[in-house]
């Protein structure tokens, strides 16, 4: 038996840091970096006797969460103490969600090979972050300035087949959590970040087989390749006449492997129990709705108008919901564009290469989505040609000023003014008698040259369609 | 002399400037020279700070600035509230150099009233006794009788009200820690509502139980205590919405008429003798005041001790983890690894109760054993809190003795756990349901000790309270009014 | 309830105590002495009562998302033991 004969399954538990301005128990600033200790205070590096107090935002970011991936909200949630030791963890219990989290049973679509797949979400709970751990030689040194650090995990039910689908997920998760705005999502500063759960079983066995678990991933790629390294790991193992433990492992990037984080101490019971110290969350309907309302519309549906009501493919579309900021400017041009199929190619093909990775994502655009409409519209309506739209494009991405006045200020509109270009061909067509017989006598492309002329004369700016339809039109005349 | 008048008496000294605020101080400060050799209340006196606020105070008094009537009043604080710049221990080796560099909201209420804090009150470890015996410093002796112990755990702050060492204390009460030291030491002490009084920075040893309180020599001092401490605070979720009224206004109050519950289950076996005929004869002068006293039955008693010790324990498991000797506290000195720095760490600093306290709380909350305790434990306190609900649909209070013993010798039950626990007997199931209770003497055993009444109010009505322990106050006849010393 | 050396010795570690060879024997009589006293409340048939957690009906209590200043970090770290470069220091962790 080998690889091919073994299925792989697989469960998430992604952790996401909200966006709010404080920590989650305390007034001290959400903000990542600082000197060490900085961002502190008695509360959240867990003095004597102080108590936490929650931040409203967490619940509010928390539940959007929830409702942004088909959750269902626990009308009735209350927070509960995980304990253990740790040096990161000041309290020596960190708060999270036991039994009543604020958000269960939802559900993210992906698209693996062109074919859709339902991922289970078991369940969204808040929680605060532990600090951060510097290993120096001959000690290790605590910063508590993440400490308290207000945290969504998003749980996931077993149900990824393959470690491919383990990275298109997360990458959806992302840009959800993005769409409803209640993460920065920045993987570089650890503000998403994942464990992955892994066992593997013979082909067409119900029972699941002994899983492991590997921890704060915090890149798409490395936990792609820690599940496909751990999948073959597992298989080798069980066809050597193995077995698996059930573990903590660790994914080292430098050597590409697994390694196995189990101490002999390692027993975990966490002892979990409501934290008395605050008080039951209770939801409203009401309130419900109203953040349901708040939501933007998320990317599957806004994916699909876009195939429907403009008729773009299913790739292209892809691409411009992949970022909300990028779909919001695509429906701004393209509510105001007479063609909004070539507002999405001038997206794909000029906005897309311009901008980073994080410019995809985040900050003001140059240009408005409006105005990339309007530019699109000076095309269609023979204002201006394909070409000098170029370089209006790049005028509205240096100034940010509008298609027309660039136009306007830079004399680019073309002269479509009939009678003044008859007059202009009238002169061409009299002052190049030898092209003109050439014509007549059957060299069609004869007024190609003809054609250059006028352009010449206009320095550029006739109207193409015009000037052909002149030209013919004065030369037919002389036959 | 000064040391011995009431709160009461000292506003109404310092407002009209028959004496100052460093007079009373030094006043209080020279009788702990003297007598707190013997009794052993504090931990910390803080002498310097102490006169140098008072005599700031009496300036600004001096200067016509309008002061709280509190200015200028000297106050007792229980070593487990943090108080900024001044060491604050929890009677434990673990905080023995621990300097809390932020206040309390109890120790900001203090401060913003000009009050003078004369130093921090001798408990047991953690607040985790019955006895004051647990603290890693001494044992705080009952003023009394020197060989008897002042109860617990705010045992220095009963026993320097009653050896006035100070005007007026604050202690905790978890499970009867403010109650039953004052039924030892024969003053006033009051437990309020659960949320009534902020416990942000009180050094948590139960947290859904804890809650901080005035022990005072007379009950007029006791509404004063609580016009001061009560309110609501942004700093702890648990602290109520509701206002505080001027309990004041609760005093020489008639109580004809009202209705008040003797439940058999506190006058029963292990209850001593003295001690119910004292609440018999209190009884007594409470119907003669036109009180209806009825017996009645009180069901589930019997599971609120157990109950009690399960939920503050698992509560206190969790919450003295964080004492692990990196951030604060007690370092061990020899150790290799960072497992061997918290248990060594931990082993040094706590003492043998804290650790079986810690012990069984972790035991209830661990895998396997949650329902059958932890989770067991919060269910009997909903059937408790029933219990409460139930009689208080037909009275306004509820009286019980406030212990089954009088004081016992230093040393009688120090081995012995369970001896020790079924001390709270009278007093967990107030904790338990959340409830306010006071504990005013009602005379004393042929041993001399004093004897401590318990009434048991509606949560957030500390006023029926106050108005009713008042009148008996007013109408008892006690042989002895303070120790000799 | 009988309670073994091995099971204090379980909790011990959970709790992080040192427990000397002296206190295991103290502290296994005292254990079997307390939870025995604790198993008391099995003697009630309690069904499905809701367990309290919280005595008095408060919910929803949240702090406004605005930020204030931290604390002085000298200050913050003052009653550490160890500390180095502005942390708290502890022994090597071995990841």
């Amino acid at each position: 038996m080998g690889y091919e004969d073994y299925e792989i399954v697989m469960g998430l538990e992604v952790h996401s840091e909200l966006k709010t301005n404080t920590k989650i128990f305390c007034d001290c600033k959400n903000e990542f970096g600082g000197e060490p200790n900085t961002h502190c205070c008695p509360i959240c590096t867990g003095m004597p006797g102080t108590l936490p107090v929650l931040n409203g935002k967490v619940v509010e970011y928390a539940i959007k969460a929830g409702l942004a991936t088909n959750c269902k909200i626990n009308q009735f949630s209350k927070q509960d103490r995980k304990n253990y030791f740790y040096p990161d963890l000041p309290k020596a219990y960190q708060v999270s969600q036991f039994d009543l989290p604020l958000c269960y049973e939802g559900e993210v679509e992906i698209e693996v090979e062109g074919e859709i797949r339902k991922i289970g979400i078991t369940r969204i709970h808040i929680e605060e972050d532990a600090g951060k751990l510097n290993h120096e030689i001959g000690g290790t040194l605590v910063d508590y300035n993440r400490c308290g650090i207000p945290l969504i995990e998003i749980v996931s039910e077993p149900d990824f087949r393959s470690p491919v689908e383990v990275g298109i997920y997360m990458e959806k998760l992302r840009t959800i959590l993005l769409y409803a705005d209640v993460s920065d999502c920045k993987m570089n500063e650890g503000s998403l970040r994942c464990d992955v759960n892994l066992s593997v079983r013979k082909k067409g066995e119900k029972t699941l087989g002994t899983r492991t678990e590997m921890k704060n991933i915090n890149s798409f790629s490395f936990a792609v390749k820690a599940a496909e390294y751990e999948a073959k790991r597992q298989i080798k193992v069980l066809e050597s006449g193995g077995t698996i433990i059930q573990e903590t492992r660790r994914w080292d990037e430098a050597k590409g492997i697994t390694i196995s984080m189990r101490t002999k101490e390692e027993a975990h019971d966490y002892r979990y129990f409501p934290e008395p110290d605050l008080m039951p969350i209770i939801t409203t309907d009401e309130q419900i709705l109203k953040w349901k309302a708040s939501l933007p519309v998320m990317p599957d549906v806004r994916k699909a108008n876009y195939i429907k009501d403009y008729g773009l493919g299913s790739k292209e579309a892809g691409i411009l919901v992949a970022s909300r900021k990028i779909a919001d400017f695509f429906e701004a041009g393209a509510s105001c564009s007479k063609n909004p199929k070539a507002v999405a190619n001038w997206i794909i093909s000029e906005v897309y290469s311009r901008l980073n990775e994080d410019e995809k994502e985040q900050g003001p655009m140059p240009i408005k989505g409006e105005d990339l409409g309007t530019l699109v519209n000076l095309i269609e309506e023979g204002t201006i040609s394909g070409k000098m739209a170029k370089t209006v494009f790049e005028k509205m991405w240096q100034t940010g000023k509008s298609p027309a006045t660039i136009v306007d200020e830079e004399g680019l509109k073309q002269n479509s003014d009939e009678d003044a270009l008859r007059t202009i061909a009238s002169d061409v067509l009299n002052n190049n008698e030898k092209i003109v017989a050439d014509y007549l006598g059957g060299k069609e492309a004869a007024i190609q040259s003809l054609m250059g002329q006028m352009m010449k004369a206009t320095k550029g700016k006739a109207n193409p369609k015009m000037v052909i339809d002149l030209l013919k039109e004065l030369l037919e005349a002389m036959r | 002399m000064l040391y011995q008048k009431s709160v009461s008496v000292l506003q109404h000294m310092l407002q009209n400037k028959e004496v100052s605020s460093e007079e009373v101080t030094q006043s209080y400060l020279d009788r702990i020279d003297v007598v707190d050799k013997k009794v052993g209340a504090y931990i910390t006196v803080a002498t310097e700070s102490a006169l140098a606020t008072a005599r700031s105070v009496d300036e600004k008094r001096n200067k016509g600035e309008v002061l709280s009537p509190f200015a200028g009043i000297p106050i007792g604080i229980k070593d487990n509230m943090c108080t900024e710049g001044l060491r604050t221990t929890c009677a434990s080796k673990m905080l023995d150099n621990f300097i809390p560099p932020f206040d309390a909201t109890i120790i900001n209420k203090i401060k913003e009233n000009d009050m003078i804090i004369l130093g921090k009150l001798n408990m047991d470890e953690f607040a985790m006794g019955s006895s004051t015996e647990n603290s890693a410093y001494h044992v705080t002796k009952n003023p009394w009788h020197l060989d008897y112990v002042p109860g617990g755990s705010s045992g220095g702050s009963a026993a320097a009200v009653a050896a006035e060492l100070a005007p007026f204390t604050l202690g905790s009460d978890t499970g009867g820690s403010i109650r039953q030291p004052a039924h030892y030491c024969g003053v006033v002490g009051m437990k309020p509502t659960y949320g009534r009084v902020s416990r942000y920075g009180l050094i948590a040893f139960a947290s859904s139980l804890d809650q901080i309180g005035p022990l005072t020599r007379d009950v007029s001092d006791a509404a004063l205590a609580l016009n001061l401490i009560c309110g609501h605070d942004r700093m702890d979720s648990s602290s109520a919405f509701i206002d505080t009224p001027d309990f004041t206004t609760y005093l020489d109050q008639d109580i004809k008429g009202m209705r008040i519950a003797l439940p058999r289950e506190f006058m029963g076996e292990g209850i001593a003798e003295d001690v119910k005929a004292s609440i018999l004869s209190a009884v007594k002068v409470l119907e003669n005041m036109g009180a209806v006293v009825d017996e009645v039955h009180m069901e589930m008693t019997e599971y609120a001790l157990p109950s009690y010790y399960l939920i503050s324990s698992a509560e206190a498991s969790s919450n003295l983890a964080r004492f692990d000797g990196i951030k604060y506290g007690h370092q061990a000195g020899d150790y290799d690894t960072l497992v061997e720095l918290y248990k060594q760490s931990r082993d040094e600093g706590f003492g043998a109760e804290v650790k079986r306290r810690i012990m069984l709380g972790t035991y209830a909350l661990s895998s396997g054993y949650y329902d059958a305790y932890y989770k067991k434990a919060q269910q009997v306190r909903t059937l408790i809190k029933n219990q409460f609900d139930l009689l208080f649909a037909e009275y306004d209070l509820v009286l019980t003795p406030t212990g089954p013993t009088t004081a016992f010798k230093i040393g009688a039950k120090i081995n012995n756990p369970i001896e020790m626990y079924l001390n709270d007997i009278c007093t967990v199931p107030i904790n338990i349901a959340g409830l306010p209770a006071i504990s005013l003497n009602s005379g004393f055993d042929r041993m001399g000790l004093p004897i401590g009444l318990q009434l048991i109010g509606k949560g957030f009505d500390e006023g029926t309270i106050i108005k009713v322990a008042h009148a008996y106050e007013q109408a008892r006849v006690l042989d002895k009014v303070r120790p000799e010393l | 309830m009988k309670i073994t050396r091995e099971e204090v010795e379980h909790v011990a570690h959970l709790a992080r105590l040192n427990l000397t060879e002296d206190e295991k024997i103290q502290m296994t009589k005292d254990m079997e002495a307390i939870i025995g006293f604790a198993d008391q409340i099995n003697a009630l048939e309690i069904g499905d009562v809701i367990p309290t957690a919280h005595v008095i009906p408060i919910n929803n209590v949240f702090r406004d998302d605005v930020a204030r200043p931290s604390m002085d970090r000298e200050k913050l770290l003052r009653n550490a033991p160890n500390q180095e470069n502005g942390c708290f220091s502890v022994p090597k962790v071995v990841e």
